[in-house]
């Protein structure tokens, strides 16, 4: 079913916020460098699933979690306390509204970098936050004001910023949690056009909850229903030939 | 209709009153404070009452250096005390400790802060007032009665601390958990989290926060006049006694009122107080607005 090797996989993966069960013995396989959406309507664990996978859940202590999440192969929830730093540098996350850091353009992208003692010449680390700031297309735009507060830009600008700020630390995944749903229509498009680009070199994990978006970039779907897969694979399959009543009633828009 | 109209109307003029009221009120207190103090005024230069170091009235003579001195001493050490052990605190409450020890610290702090100052005055007479005295003047070398600088000042430190925690607890709460998660996700570790993130978008509330509890300090009265001994002299240590501005008034208001000039020393002593309030507040909007607009997210 997959032709690619298997970035992330889930084994029996259950989540509960204190009683309230909101991952349910949840199965998946995630493609490396291919675009994976999630769908399903809101409430139905998808966030939660994209933080488990850089144990950003745990930072709750009323999170309880049990199953395994394998990353590259490796469990991720076999490293002690002090390795998942090392994990979630694995997988940049873009949210769902953009938070730029309380600091410059410059030192948002920086960021990542003087944390890991990467590029520590001045002029190493000025062409890295160019090349990052091209990547994500807004180097012209901000170019002569990279000392100024993040938050002068626009969102559409911060959202950017902040994909700049995850690939800066080189990571192989990056998980977006419908990150362009606080976006007016042209930067959503800006966004989506760079996720299609990324895809290229790292594995995406596309939370969303536009069916259309996901018809847009996929490769490879997962449908999240009351904390449960209730179906995934390629997305021609899930999108043409749904086989669960719940996924044809989700795609034909019964549901929301 | 009408009658709803007029009663819009009416509540618009209130509230406009009040505002007035208070304003001028504010502005009386100034005023009256401003104009009683002329009387000293006559005699002796502002310079050379601000800067001689000789108050005894009863020979006309009202230099507040000593006790200038001592109120910076006090409120000085109390915040170098109070501001890094707040801070310390605050981050543990608001971002390390467990939810169910958050529960109860949190009320806990805010009836800290709520506790009358003689209160705490009294605990400081019955317990700080002889360690000082027996145990840490004499490890320091010095000789004490206990009754000083240093006493004040830890006093005033601990109930500074409450506002201070208090205060940076809700601003580091109000730190988006998005933003910690942007941090944590570039792989920085918590420690690097807080540091770099938490308390730099808290910023500007630290900065009042720190303000606010000089605030406090600065103008506390009756806990230091019970422990700093009262003798308005240039302190030759923190284990001297000294005096403050604050508490100078407490003490002598009942002896001296009865001279005018000494009544009108009193006020000047009083009208220092409020413009050195006054001053500090208007820099904090000023330092505030400008810290917002550099650490806003
Ligand atoms: N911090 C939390 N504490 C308690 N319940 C939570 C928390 N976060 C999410 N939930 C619950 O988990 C369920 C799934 O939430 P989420 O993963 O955000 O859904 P989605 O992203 O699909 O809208 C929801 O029912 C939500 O109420
Ligand atoms: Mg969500």
């Amino acid at each position: 079913m997959l032709s690619s090797t298997i970035q992330i996989e889930t084994k029996n993966l259950n989540v509960y916020f204190d009683k309230h069960y909101v991952l349910k013995d949840v199965n998946i396989k995630i493609p490396a460098k291919q675009l994976t959406a999630i769908i399903g309507p809101s409430g139905c664990g998808k966030t939660t699933l994209l933080k488990s996978f850089n144990r950003l859940l745990e930072i709750h202590d009323e999170v309880k979690i049990s199953g395994n999440i394998f990353v590259d192969g490796q469990d991720i929830f076999d490293s002690k306390g002090d390795e998942i730093p090392d994990i979630r540098k694995k997988m940049g996350l873009i949210s769902q509204k953009p938070y730029p850091l309380p600091m410059s353009i410059y030192e948002n992208v920086a960021y990542g970098l003087k944390i890991h003692r990467k590029k520590t010449k001045k002029g190493e680390l000025d062409a890295a936050i160019q090349h990052y700031l091209q990547e994500v297309g807004l180097w012209n735009e901000v170019k002569d004001r990279l000392h100024d507060p993040a938050s002068r830009l626009s969102v559409g600008q911060q959202q950017r910023l902040c994909l700049a700020r995850a690939i800066a630390v080189e990571p192989e995944v990056i998980l977006c949690d419908e990150p362009t749903s606080a976006l007016d229509p042209i930067a959503a498009q800006q966004i989506e056009k760079l996720l299609l680009k990324l895809k290229q070199n790292y594995t995406v994990v596309l939370v969303t909850h536009t069916l259309r978006q996901a018809k847009r970039l996929a490769d490879y779907v997962i449908f999240l229903y009351f904390g449960m897969v209730i179906e995934q694979g390629p997305a021609e399959d899930v999108f043409n030939n749904p086989k669960n009543p719940a996924t044809i009633a989700y795609i034909k828009g019964d549901i929301s | 209709m009408n009658k709803r109209k007029l009663r819009d109307l009416i509540g618009t003029k209130l509230m406009l009153i009040a505002t007035l009221f208070v304003s001028l009120l504010f502005f009386l207190i100034f005023v009256l404070l401003l104009f009683r103090s002329g009387l000293v005024l006559q005699d002796n230069s502002l310079f050379d009452i601000l800067f001689s170091s000789t108050w005894n009235p009863d020979n006309s003579q009202f230099g507040l250096a000593p006790i200038i001195i001592g109120t910076i001493l006090v409120t000085g050490i109390a915040l170098l005390i109070a501001i890094p052990i707040s801070l310390l605190s605050a981050i543990y409450i608001a971002e390390y400790a467990p939810w169910k020890i958050r529960r109860i610290l949190r009320p806990f702090i805010d009836v800290l802060a709520g506790v009358p100052s003689v209160v705490y005055g009294l605990c400081a007479f019955l317990f700080l007032v002889p360690l000082t005295k027996d145990v840490i003047a004499p490890w320091f070398g010095v000789q004490s009665t206990g009754l000083c600088i240093f006493t004040a000042a830890v006093i005033l430190a601990v109930m500074v601390f409450p506002i201070i925690i208090s205060l940076c607890i809700e601003s580091f709460n109000a730190v988006p958990l998005a933003l910690k998660e942007a941090s944590l996700s570039v792989g920085a570790t918590k420690w690097e989290t807080v540091k770099k993130v938490v308390f730099r978008a808290s910023t500007p509330s630290v900065i009042a926060a720190i303000l606010l509890g000089f605030g406090r300090a600065f103008g506390e009265t009756i806990a230091i006049n019970m422990v700093i001994g009262g003798i308005p002299r240039i302190p030759s240590s923190v284990f001297s006694p000294g005096e403050t501005l604050a508490s100078l008034i407490a003490s002598k208001y009942g002896e001296l009122m009865s001279i005018p000039v000494h009544e009108s020393a009193l006020m000047l002593v009083a009208l220092i107080l409020f413009v050195v309030v006054l001053v500090f507040n208007i820099l904090g909007v000023f330092i505030l607005r400008r810290a917002k607009r550099r650490w806003t997210y």
